[in-house]
Parts: C-alpha cells; structure tokens; sequence
C-alpha cells in the first residue's frame, strides 16, 4: 500500500506542476480537467488505501520517503503515517475537493486567472494531504503553512479590489499568531521527548509533567484557534468570504478550517495528560459555538451567515475534543465538511445566477428559478439545522451526548447554539428562497438562470452525502462505525460513560425540539422582512464589536508608535545617529588635512623632531 | 696612532647634523639630496665604528646594505628630480605642493 499512499499525496502536487511547466499553451477545458483529474484519482486512491488498511491487522502503516533533517538528536524524516484518522481526514478531503474542482470549472469559467485558481487549487490540496498524511510534527507543520499561503493566495484571489486584498491579509496574520502556537508546542515536545514523531511523542506521552502538558496543550489550542477559527483569532474567518465562492466552500468549510481539530485530536495522547487544558479547549470551542451562532442571526451577507455558520461549527467540533469525544468531532467535522461544502457551492449557485450578489436582501423568491439549487440548499439546511435523519441531526447529537456527560453547563450552551443555528439558517433560507422577488435590480429585470451541469452534479452529489452522511457513524453501531474504526487512534482516551438508552433518546428528543424551536422562530418571523428586520442587532451585525475590540487594542496603538517612530525617531536617532558619524569624521578631517602642507622640508623637521624624541626617550630610560 | 671611538662618533654626529641642517633650509631639490647622502654615510660612520670597537662584522655588512640602498635611491631619486625639472623648469620643492591636503 505505500506506493499507492505515496501516489495519493503526490498526485495534487503532479497536477499543479503539470499545469505550471506547461502553463499557457493548455486550454481552459484542459486546465479544468487535469486539476479536477489528479483529485479525482487522489480520491480513488485514496478509497484503496481506506480498504487495504481495514484488511490490515495492523493499522498504523508508516511510510519512510526519505530523510529530511539529521542535525544532532534531531531526526525528521519525510515520513507519512496512514492510520484510520488521518486516512478518514484523506477520504473526505480528497472526495470533496475532487467535487469542488469539478464545480470550479463552471463558476470559474471566463475568469482571465483561470489557471491561477486551478494551481493554487491544487497545491492547497497537496498541502493539506500532507498536513493529515505527515507522521511528525514538523512535516505536518510544513503542510499547515502550505495551506495557509494557498488560502492567502486565494482569498486574495481578485486582489485588484481593496478588501479582498486586505482580508488575505488578515487571515494570515490571523493564521501566524496561531503558528506561534504550534511552534511553541514543538519546541516543548522536542525539549521533552527529543522526538516530533506522533508515535514516538505518544510512547512518552505518559511522562510529561502535568505543567508541560499544559503548556503543551494551550499552545496546540492556540495553533488550532488560528486555523479553525475559534474565539480569539476567529474573525479572519468571515473575512475570507472575499475569495471565490468555491474557496469559501473548500477551505473555509470542507477542509483548511478542520486542520485545527485534526491536530489537537493527532495529540490525543498529550490532551489526555491535561485534564486542566481540555477544559480550556472545551469551554473555548463552547464559547466559539455560541458567539459565532448569535452572529450569524443578524448577517446580511449569505456567505458571512455561512462563514460564521462554519466558525460555530468547528465550535462544536472543540467542544467535543475538549470532554474527550474525539471520534464525535471526527464525526461532526466529516457531517459538517458534506452539508456545508453542499450550503456553500448552494449559495455559490445563487450568487452565480443572480450576477455576484451576495446580499440576502437583494434575493428573495428564487425557489421556482433554481429547480436544482432549491432542492439542495433546502438538505443543507435541514441537515446543519439538525433535524432527523439527515448527517447533521447524529453528528452534532454524538457531540451533545458526549458533552453532556462531562460538563451539563456547556452542554445548556451546545444547546442554545442549535436553536440559534436552526434559526439563522432558516431565515437564510426564506431570505433566500421565499418570500417577495427582491432581485430584478440586480439582474436588470430578466429571471436569475440556473447553474451548467458542472456546478449541479457537486450539488447533487453532496445534497445526497448530506442526507446519508449519518451512517457513518450511528449511535447505536459505533463500533462497527468510524468509533470503532478510529478506536486504535484515539485508544489513549479516557472510556466515556456510555449513556444508558434511555437518556440517549432523550438527548435526541431535546435536539429535536431545540431545532424544530428555531426553526418555527424563524419561519414566524421572517415570513415579513421588515417584522423580521426589527430582531438584528447591530452588536451582533458588528461581530460583538470584536474587529473594533483588536483595531482599539492593538491596531490604533501600533498605528501610533509608528507615527511616532516616523516623525521622531526615524529623523532624529537613527538619522541622526548617521548623520553624526558623518560630521564626526569631517570636522577631524578638516582638522588633519593641515598637517598635509605639501612642503617636503615640513615632512622632514616632523621626521627629525619624532626621532629626536625617541632618542630623548630612550637616553631617559636607560639613566 | 690610535684614534679613540668617541672621535669618530663625534665626526659622525657633526655629519648628520650638517646634513639634517641643510636637508632642512635649503630649498633645491639636488642639495636636499647631497644632504641626505651626508646624513646616510654618518650613520655608516658610526656602524663601522661600532662594529670595530665591538669586533663584530655585522656593522660593517649594514653599511653595505645602506649603501646599496643609498645608490638606488639617488638612482630613481635623480630620475625624479630631472623630470620634475623638465615640466617647469626648477627644482625647488618648495613648488612641489599638488600633495596639499
């Protein structure tokens, strides 16, 4: 299986070269097929792999490439480890790129970067492919900036437009106080366990001291905050939105944004020494869930309603790996990766057909215009609402009952977080769908078109991926199910209290009725615009005043010492420092060059007087 | 006849003084010149009478060397000094003054 493992990850890499050496002379339709391809049969092989190790005894296949670093008792080699977690990251991270590709081609179609996005595109998928394939942390570390300059390059995608300049950017100064983190925990481990290897970090796992555990753990939350977009680096997130909508929905649902739980679920072994930084991270992810829900209830953007959407997602999915229900957040972020790359290629259709609007007021009514995008906009939402039987109902329900056991008051929060998804993405949805025709000016009169077939199938393919991505892993088989699967990976954890049946299907019931809650809210609500008008908050709209909260702390501060360092110390230390040496040395010079008389006969008394010194000085010493 | 040491340092001390003196005050370029000459063979005076009164050759050997040193320097001293002449017709040095800082 390695050579197959290997092809897997070098494929998206192949693509990207390909197109680059080959560059101008490829057509679009050739551009489109060969990325959409090489992800594609990465998938395929990655279904291989899948079916390999689960006829393996042993499940844990390292594969040694080559050596990379040999410095002292530092050894990192290019290694990959295939284990059930990181292949169940490669199967849904290949299968819905291979979708997004294929629905790029479409919404892409006549952008003069054309070939840009596809290379970019691919690398990024590379690069996270070898985030969840590395068998060490500095490997992974590698694959965690390549997406994180692939994500920059791609929210910046129309850099010609200040914001979306300036919003790539800030998700990668976002991202890099994140890394901090991740190198910090790094550094930690090597110190202690003088490995980055994963297994050779979890043999030793057992010794660290409570005190580096810690450390170790907050610093792998930070990292994962950056990335997953959790409180307090999360507002990136939304601003992302400025990329193309198909990068919305690979990176900033599907994939990128899951690199963050991934990795506190790799260290499994190190969070279970830290019972004090797993509270942390599960109050963080709880928080997150909650403020970035109530945001999204009063956006006016479809894809900042998403975005946030997403951010309170991957709240949950914290939250279960902060009580130790790290096969949950493998669940929901698997769930979540189908409905919401459905939701976001949804609203993508949307936007494409009404001419890049992207604001819920200007929509309204497009049900009997996009047979297919109603259809399956209409399944994601069900599904992220939580209403059985769709992917979202079992995967945030294991999330709950996990977080139920364990802490009863983040639990109350988790579920006040679902009444306030089922609401917002209802009002989305009747935004969007129902309701009065609230587009003609954009669209200059004429009906909004649906999508070309490229753009449907993805659409199709997900809506169905939404409705039965349950069985995945359903709460009476988790066994036989991804639990089970993954158990070897995660096998450090400390045994869940298994719920009695009784209490589970009361756990279910009360989510349920959380989601029927918002549900029939918003439905009541927003059935009239300006009634439903009067239930935004600008504190909300504003993301809690958290963007303002940073410039006030630390952009206006810095601004204002580099003003100062501009206007005094620039001019006056530091030139003047320079401009000090030079006068210096000029007035010394204008002093010595009067020695210099041109007269040879001057030369020569200097010469006698010096000797006559030297003489003087030598008689004296000798007496 | 046995004239004592000191003699011969005090004719060598005359010597470098009358050629100090004059490399000092006079102003042609040729006069400068004898009068470093002067001041090159006190010195060898002295190593010569060092070297007899301390029975020890190596005085005498230097003042091969000053001399053979002493000769290409007039050598490519004079060569200098005729050039000079040819472009502006005098060896003062007191003209020589491009070096000024």
């Amino acid at each position: 299986m390695a050579p197959v493992a290997t092809l897997l990850l070098i494929m998206p890499l192949a693509g990207f070269l390909f197109v680059l050496v080959m560059g101008p002379a490829l057509k679009e339709k050739a551009i489109g097929a060969i990325g959409t391809g090489v992800v594609a049969v990465s998938f395929v092989l990655a279904v291989v792999t899948f079916f390999t190790l689960l006829h393996r005894s042993s499940r844990e296949v390292t594969i040694h490439l080559f050596n990379w670093i040999n410095v002292g008792t530092l050894h990192v080699p290019a290694a990959l480890l295939v284990d059930p977690l990181s292949i169940t990251m490669c199967l849904f991270v290949t299968g819905i790129s291979a979708l997004i590709h294929l629905y790029s081609i479409g919404y892409m179609h006549g952008e003069k970067d054309f070939r840009k996005f596809f290379l970019y595109l691919n690398l990024f998928v590379f690069s996270m492919l070898l985030l969840v394939l590395a068998n060490n942390l500095l490997l992974n570390f590698v694959g965690w900036e390549g997406v994180g300059v692939c994500s920059y390059w791609l929210v910046s995608y129309y850099f010609t437009r200040g914001s979306a300049a300036s919003a790539g950017k800030k998700a990668f100064l976002y991202n890099r106080v994140g890394d901090f983190g991740l190198l910090v925990a790094m550094f930690l481990l090597f110190h202690h366990t003088h490995t980055l290897n994963y297994l050779g970090v979890f043999h030793v796992a057992g010794t660290l001291s409570p005190t580096v555990a810690t450390l170790t753990v907050l610093a792998l939350l930070l990292a994962a905050t950056g990335k997953s977009a959790q409180i307090p680096l999360f507002n990136w997130l939304p601003d992302a939105m400025e990329g193309p909508t198909p990068v919305s929905a690979l990176i900033h649902a599907a994939t990128m944004v899951t690199a963050g739980v991934y990795l506190l679920v790799r260290m499994s072994p190190v969070l279970t020494m830290s019972p004090d930084g797993r509270a942390t991270i599960a109050l963080i992810g709880g928080v997150t869930a909650f403020v970035a829900a109530t945001i999204a209830t009063s956006q006016q953007d479809i894809k900042k309603v998403l975005a946030f959407s997403t951010v309170s997602q991957i709240g949950y999915m914290v939250l279960a790996v902060g009580v130790g229900a790290y096969s949950a957040a493998i669940f929901l972020m698997v769930a979540h990766a189908f409905y919401k790359a459905l939701l976001f290629l949804g609203a993508g259709s949307v936007i494409h057909s009404l001419d890049n609007e992207q604001d819920l007021r200007k929509m309204g009514g497009l049900a009997k215009y996009l047979p297919l995008t109603f259809p399956a906009f209409l399944i994601g939402w069900l599904a992220i609402s939580g209403i059985p039987p769709f992917a979202g109902f079992f995967a945030k329900g294991d999330v709950l009952t996990n977080v139920f056991q364990h802490n009863k008051f983040l639990w109350a929060l988790g579920v006040v977080t679902a009444i306030l998804t089922a609401y917002y993405m209802t009002r989305l949805f009747v935004m969007t769908f129902r309701g009065t025709e609230r587009f003609r000016d954009v669209t200059d009169g004429h009906d909004p078109h649906e999508s070309p077939w490229v753009m449907t199938v993805p659409l199709v393919v997900l809506s169905a991926l939404a409705i039965v991505g349950g069985i995945v892993d359903l709460p009476w088989a988790h066994q036989a199910a991804l639990s089970g699967f993954l158990h070897p990976v995660l096998g450090y954890v400390p045994a869940v209290a298994a719920a009695s049946t009784t209490e589970q299907w009361v756990l279910a019931a009360v989510d349920v009725v959380a989601a029927l809650i918002g549900l029939v809210a918003a439905l009541t609500i927003w059935r009239d615009l300006s009634f439903g008008e009067r239930f935004e908050s600008t504190f909300f709209e504003r993301v809690w005043y958290w963007d303002d909260f940073y410039d006030a702390t630390i952009g206006r501060p810095l601004t204002e010492v580099a003003v100062f360092d501009e206007s005094v110390v620039e001019p006056k230390v530091i030139d003047g420092a320079v401009t000090a040496v030079a006068v210096a040395i000029r007035n010394s010079a204008e002093g010595l060059r009067k020695v210099q008389s041109g007269f040879v006969r001057q030369y020569a008394l200097a010469m006698v007087l010096g000797f006559a010194v030297i003489v003087v000085y030598l008689v004296a010493r000798v007496h | 006849m046995n004239v004592p040491a000191a003699w011969y340092l005090v004719v060598a001390a005359l010597l470098f003084g009358v050629g100090a003196f004059g490399l000092l005050t006079r102003r042609s370029a040729l006069i400068m010149f004898m009068c470093l000459e002067l001041m090159l063979n006190a010195v060898n005076l002295t190593f010569v009478t060092f070297s007899r009164t301390m029975s020890d050759i190596a005085g005498q050997a230097s003042v091969f060397f000053v001399m053979v040193v002493a000769a290409a320097e007039v050598t490519v001293g004079l060569g200098i000094v005729v050039a000079v002449f040819r472009r502006r017709s005098s060896t003062s040095v007191d003209d020589l003054t491009e070096l000024k800082g």
